[in-house]
């Protein structure tokens, strides 16, 4: 059920409002969601809208400052002829606990100065960081400014 | 020319040159790991502005415009990564500047 | 603003062309196509700008979730071949 209004949010919001796409729309979801009645991973009640909300208000303002400077440090980086780099892989630690919540977590360290995920295996996640600044308190400088909010949204 | 004509070409350009610093980024860096660094957030950052500045020029494409920036930001960091992850496991050396390596033997205990 | 865009944009592409040739293992290589990819997702999306077709931003998704599908898939090759 929740993969048919899914699919056919997605192709509402790709093809133009007519009657006939709404009832194509509708036997394509309907199709959809049959052939993947068994995985469908997403659950919908009405915490969603409260959360959905959360994350463009809280999460994505932070997200977005934090890509722009992510972008003027790489900037200098490349610029600067002499190729200042630092690199290493490190491992940290994180809290959370859902499969999304660590994608999205993943994602945003990806996004970050400075920083890309490689892997996750349970709840240490490694990185390779691109200046290695201290060894002790590594999870101040990568993950921590989004993982509070990351709870809010998801947990 | 409009107000948003403007603004929306403005933010063009900038995607602009964030593109080509991600391609400056690629031919510079030394090993795989700091290309896809550069090579990532220089061009997530530049199909976001290129992509927004296209949907407020022409409002009426602004719905896609969104759809194809949701869909970029959410696939282009999990690429990187699986392709950082398949690079070390399948044994490229990182180059000889990196300091500390505490992925060794692919994260077993 | 437009000529600057197309400008910047064929540069990029050229550099990261460049690492396609050199590149010394075939992880670079696959480094240098995914950033390239992207770049051509936002060069469609420009054009349909420019030549005002709105059919040109459906190409532009169905390209990025193509190069996707192909980044994915020559990872896992390469990480099942030592």
């Amino acid at each position: 059920m929740s993969v048919f209004i899914t699919s056919l949010v997605l192709w509402l919001l790709l093809t133009k409002f007519t009657y006939s796409e709404l009832l194509a729309g509708v036997i394509v979801s309907i199709l959809v969601a049959l052939t993947l009645r068994k995985y469908h991973g997403i659950k919908y009640d009405w915490k969603l809208l409260w959360r959905f909300i959360y994350y463009v208000f809280a999460y994505l303002p932070v997200f977005v400052v934090e890509m722009i400077k992510a972008n003027f440090d790489v900037a200098a980086r490349v610029l600067n002829p002499k190729l200042p780099l630092n690199p290493g892989f490190v491992e940290i630690k994180t809290d959370l606990k859902g499969e999304a919540s660590k994608l999205f977590l993943a994602n945003s360290i990806t996004l970050t100065p400075g920083t890309l995920s490689i892997d996750a295996k349970g709840e240490r996640l490694f990185i390779h960081w691109i200046d290695v600044k201290s060894m002790e308190n590594k999870e101040k400088y990568i993950s921590q400014r989004f993982e509070k909010l990351l709870k809010g949204v998801f947990e | 020319m409009s107000a948003n004509v403007i603004i929306g070409d403005i933010l063009i350009a900038i995607g602009a040159f964030f593109y080509f610093l991600g391609g400056l980024g690629i031919l510079r860096m030394p090993d795989v790991y700091n290309r896809l660094q550069a090579g990532t957030k220089a061009t997530t950052l530049g199909t976001f502005s290129t992509v927004i500045g296209v949907g407020i020029s022409k409002p009426e494409f602004l719905i896609k415009a969104l759809i194809i920036v949701a869909f970029v930001a959410m696939t282009n960091p999990v690429g990187s990564s699986v392709l950082a992850r398949a690079s070390y496991l399948s044994g490229v050396k990182p180059c000889d500047c990196t300091k500390v390596d505490e992925y060794k033997g692919g994260g077993e205990e | 603003m437009i000529a600057i865009f197309f400008v910047l944009i064929g540069i990029g592409v050229i550099l990261s062309f460049i690492r396609v040739i050199i590149g010394p293992t075939s992880s670079d290589r696959v480094a240098a196509l995914d950033t390239m990819n992207v770049m051509l997702t936002g060069l469609i999306v420009v054009l349909a700008y420019v030549f005002n077709r709105s059919i040109y931003l459906d190409i532009a998704l169905v390209y990025a979730l193509l190069s996707f599908l192909e980044t994915i898939v020559i990872s896992r090759y390469l990480e099942g071949r030592k």
